[in-house]
């Protein structure tokens, strides 16, 4: 049966076991051989309509690592958009060539209306503010990795929580994780969006939401950490004001458990010193690696069940 | 005496009764009346009511409603009921219900939803979240579209 993947909502917390256990299974493979068979002879369309490095690259060699191939949707200036294409017929065009369609697009339901028009599975590599699902899927398998488990951790997410996807999404995906607590730490003007937090409250989820990450730091078993952007700000004076207690470094982190994992979607700009990459706690460049292997699972399971 | 014989009976036609008090003037506006038809209308507002404390009354003489406009009536004022009258007697009485889902009826509120984008061959499709108070949710980006919002697009403000 077609499957899309539009949001971490559409994904059961068994089903997305099943995905870490299928991802660890590729890892494994992937140990003795650089490239596997499984969806050879299968094309994937990556259509970015907003910039993207990480995504799109672990997509493509995702599909490449698996026997597959790709096709890549050019840049505006380069292709039929640039005469005015509309989004609908640019994906009636994907679809007519590849068996999968992944796309970004800034703004939101973007991929819900291609899924719409596409007969082939369409998976959301990122829409607007909303939905992010295989970075969550990303981040959750680092987590199941590390720390043997999802279930139950106290978690810490900081940064922009009502613009950041990735925070947002992550955020719906670690509940249905049942976390022994949520603590959401941003500017109030930055905080989660009341829409999430009926989710996570129906969800039976206990959070706090708080401006100072030092309070809590002690309880937590993974700090997600999150890029505060300067434009969110209306007054850049206000920006100024508040970025310095998002900025997780060294000094933050006395008093943290020593298993401690610290996350990050990535790109970084400073909100997490380069001094903590050489600790124990930094865990996102395993996630970053991580997302080839869990997208390979995900493509796999999407196209041959 | 009772508050509703303040109007006399329509022979033929539909009242409109227990509107939330003071939105009668909506439902007439949805449902195009502007007095100008030359039909008998009767408008009773802010009325004691048994049920929901205060309610407006509409009457209009020779009005059938049609399915969409009893989905608009529901949408602004979703405790109505909808009296068919014939020969002075009511011969059909119901609650209106508030739609599911409403498709190509209102627009999305978030200006980066993919439903405002010109030139593309979709249509904003709505579900229903929450009846009271009246809240829909966006099919496509999720945002939320409450009570005053849908009056203010259905009269057209």
């Amino acid at each position: 049966m077609r499957r899309d993947v539009l949001s971490i909502m559409d994904f059961s917390k068994e089903e997305l076991i099943a995905l870490f256990e299928e991802t660890k299974r590729i890892k494994k493979e992937l140990e003795e051989r650089t490239t596997l068979n499984y969806l050879r002879g299968y094309v994937m369309a990556t259509a970015f309509f907003e910039p993207s490095t990480r995504t799109k690259l672990s997509f493509q060699t995702a599909m490449l690592r698996m026997g597959g191939e790709f096709i890549d949707l050019p840049p505006e200036e380069a292709s039929s958009r640039a005469k005015g294409e509309n989004f609908a017929d640019t994906i009636k065009m994907l679809e007519s060539y590849a068996d999968v369609i992944v796309i970004r697009h800034k703004l939101e339901g973007a991929a819900r209306f291609a899924a719409e028009i596409a007969e082939v599975p369409v998976i959301n590599g990122g829409d607007g503010t909303r939905d992010h699902p295989t970075q969550a899927m990303i981040d959750l398998f680092t987590i199941f990795e590390t720390l043997g488990r999802v279930e139950g951790l106290t978690i810490g997410v900081i940064g922009d929580l009502k613009y950041g996807r990735a925070a947002r999404s992550f955020v719906l995906g670690i509940s249905k994780f049942k976390p022994k607590k949520l603590y959401l730490v941003s500017p109030p003007q930055l905080s989660l969006h009341d829409d999430v937090k009926e989710i996570i409250i129906e969800n039976g989820v206990r959070f706090e939401e708080l401006t100072d990450l030092k309070q809590v730091i002690a309880d937590i078993d993974v700090l997600y950490v999150t890029r505060i952007q300067r434009e969110r700000f209306p007054d850049p004076l206000e920006y100024e004001r508040v970025k310095g207690s998002y900025r997780v470094g060294l000094d933050i982190l006395s008093g943290a458990k020593s298993e401690l994992v610290i996350l990050h979607p990535l790109p970084r700009v400073d909100e997490l010193d380069l001094s903590l990459d050489k600790t124990p706690y930094a865990k996102y460049f395993v996630q970053a690696k991580n997302g080839v292997p869990v997208r390979m699972a995900l493509l796999k399971t999407i196209l041959k069940g | 005496m009772s508050r509703e014989l303040i109007v006399n009976k329509i022979k033929d036609g539909t009242v409109i009764d227990h509107i939330d008090a003071g939105r009668a003037l909506y439902v007439l506006k949805i449902l195009g009346i502007t007095g100008r038809e030359g039909r008998v209308v009767a408008v009773v507002m802010n009325v004691e009511s048994k049920k929901i404390g205060r309610k407006d009354i509409v009457k209009v003489e020779g009005l059938k409603l049609k399915k969409e406009q009893v989905d608009k009536i529901a949408l602004i004022a979703p405790h109505s009921t909808i009296n068919i009258v014939e020969k002075f007697e009511v011969i059909k009485k119901y609650k209106v219900r508030v739609p599911d889902i409403l498709e190509d009826l209102l627009r999305c509120m978030n200006p980066n939803c993919i439903t405002n984008q010109p030139r593309e061959p979709i249509k904003p499709v709505f579900y229903l979240q929450k009846e009271s108070p009246l809240v829909f949710k966006c099919k496509y980006c999720g945002a939320k579209l409450a009570q005053d919002e849908i009056i203010r697009q259905l009269i057209g403000e």
